[in-house]
């Protein structure tokens, strides 16, 4: 199997993974995790694509990549965002939970205390 | 079955092995601790890939600073992991697990398809590349023939920024970012904070500048850079600066303001918008590059240190 082939296969690997790790962690900074990594699956399989055919020996595509260090950069500012409004959460009700404030009494009542 | 294809397996079953740990460690912070040690073996398989910029990128960003980001988190959410949530049911666990397990399947499918050559840029890129003046094609890309993405990017940067910032309490507004760090002068993250960043600013700037014909560019050169920041700050030999200071925001507008100028100036001197005259492009290139290194270090650095949580004159 060629390089190319076998970290493809890997990348989609990952992306189911993330995916199932962000469809179901309860915890919202969990999804955070898994979200970034179906993200960097996304963007090995990009990358991968980028690799194969003449342009190998050149070291590979150079747009695809030069699109997925955009990526990873713009992955980093959207995370740092979600952290930040997931710590604001926490600051207000005491809670880090994306489950609806009416069907859990104990939540309520810690923001009125 | 020769030496590189036994390490390129090991390596893609530890990828897949850390992947597997981060999603399904019990503990958040097992999980961020797997996921930065993901990342650095996903880097180096981008440079088994030769994508030695991606891989640097990857190392420096995706794994460091958003480990350092989710361990913070981490560290903050810690008494509210105990509290149960509604964990989703074992049928729509299983569920998922198999459309997950489809969408994998099919992935690989395409992978295993995929034709010997697809379409691509990169002929173009590379016959184009000596009008830029620069030899790294991927710094060619970012700043030249894909500079409106670069652009935007650092347009996101300080918009992620200003989004941030906006979720300060109102007492805070204006004031400094994060929590105090107050720790004893002798150290050891103090002596560190005062001996690495004059190594690491040196090699940021490094980095940026052999972008041009190397692997690196403003990205990883900045990374670096606000790793030395956000040591100096975590060890409490520097205060987090107030984000009201002029100095701040004129330096994190610098970067788009700079590309935008030379950009619309290009509309001028060589007829498109974010083209450049052939004779300086890469004197251009390297007067957008610098206040982008700055913006991108400040605006990395301040994302990881948080919205403001002290009032700006508070000790």
């Amino acid at each position: 199997m060629s390089t190319v082939t076998l970290f493809g296969l890997c990348a989609a690997a990952l992306v189911g993974l993330g995916l199932y790790g962000a469809l179901t962690h309860p915890q919202p900074l969990r999804k955070l995790i898994a979200f970034n990594l179906l993200g960097s699956g996304v963007f090995l399989l990009f990358g991968v694509i980028a690799r194969r055919g003449a342009w190998q020996a050149v070291g590979g595509d150079p747009v695809p990549q030069a699109l997925v260090i955009t990526g990873i950069v713009v992955a980093f500012a959207a995370t740092a965002l979600a952290v930040a409004l997931l710590l604001r959460l926490f600051k207000e009700s005491g809670e880090a939970s994306l489950d609806p404030p009416a069907s859990d009494g104990a939540s309520l009542g810690r923001r009125e205390s | 079955m020769n030496l590189t294809v036994v390490l390129e397996s090991a390596l893609a079953v530890l990828v897949l092995g850390a992947a597997v740990w981060t999603i399904a460690a019990r503990s958040a912070f097992a999980a961020a601790v797997g996921f930065v040690s993901y990342g650095l073996l996903l880097s180096l398989v981008w440079v088994q890939l030769a994508a030695v910029d991606v891989a640097l990128t990857e190392a420096a960003i995706g794994s460091g600073l958003t480990g350092v980001l989710l361990l913070g988190a981490v560290a903050t959410l810690r008494r509210t992991e105990a509290h149960t949530l509604r964990r989703p049911g074992r049928a729509l666990r299983v569920t998922a697990a198999v459309c997950c397990a489809l969408i994998s399947a099919a992935l690989a499918v395409v992978v295993l398809t995929l034709p010997e050559s697809g379409p691509t840029l990169a002929p173009e890129a590379m016959a184009a590349l000596p009008a830029t003046g620069v030899g790294n094609p991927v710094t060619g890309v970012l700043m030249a023939f894909r500079g409106f993405d670069t652009l935007l990017e650092k347009v996101v940067l300080v918009l992620a920024l200003v989004g941030v910032w906006s979720l300060a309490p109102d007492r805070c507004w204006d004031g400094r970012p994060g929590l105090e760090h107050r720790l004893p002068a002798d150290g050891v993250l103090p002596f560190f904070a005062r001996t690495l960043p004059p190594f690491g600013v040196l090699l940021g700037i490094h980095l940026m500048w052999t972008g041009a014909d190397n692997p690196g560019g403003a990205f990883q050169g900045g990374t670096v850079l606000a790793a030395m920041w956000l040591l100096v700050m975590m060890a409490g030999v520097r205060d987090a600066p107030a984000i009201r200071e002029q100095w701040v925001r004129l330096a994190l507008v610098s970067g788009p303001v700079v590309f935008l100028a030379v950009g619309l100036a290009g509309m001028l001197t060589a007829g498109a918008f974010l083209a450049y005259p052939v004779a300086i492009a890469k004197p251009l290139i390297l007067l957008i590059e610098v206040p982008m290194l700055l913006t991108i270090a400040l605006a990395l650095g301040l994302l990881v240190a948080g919205p403001p949580e002290r009032a700006a004159d508070a000790p």
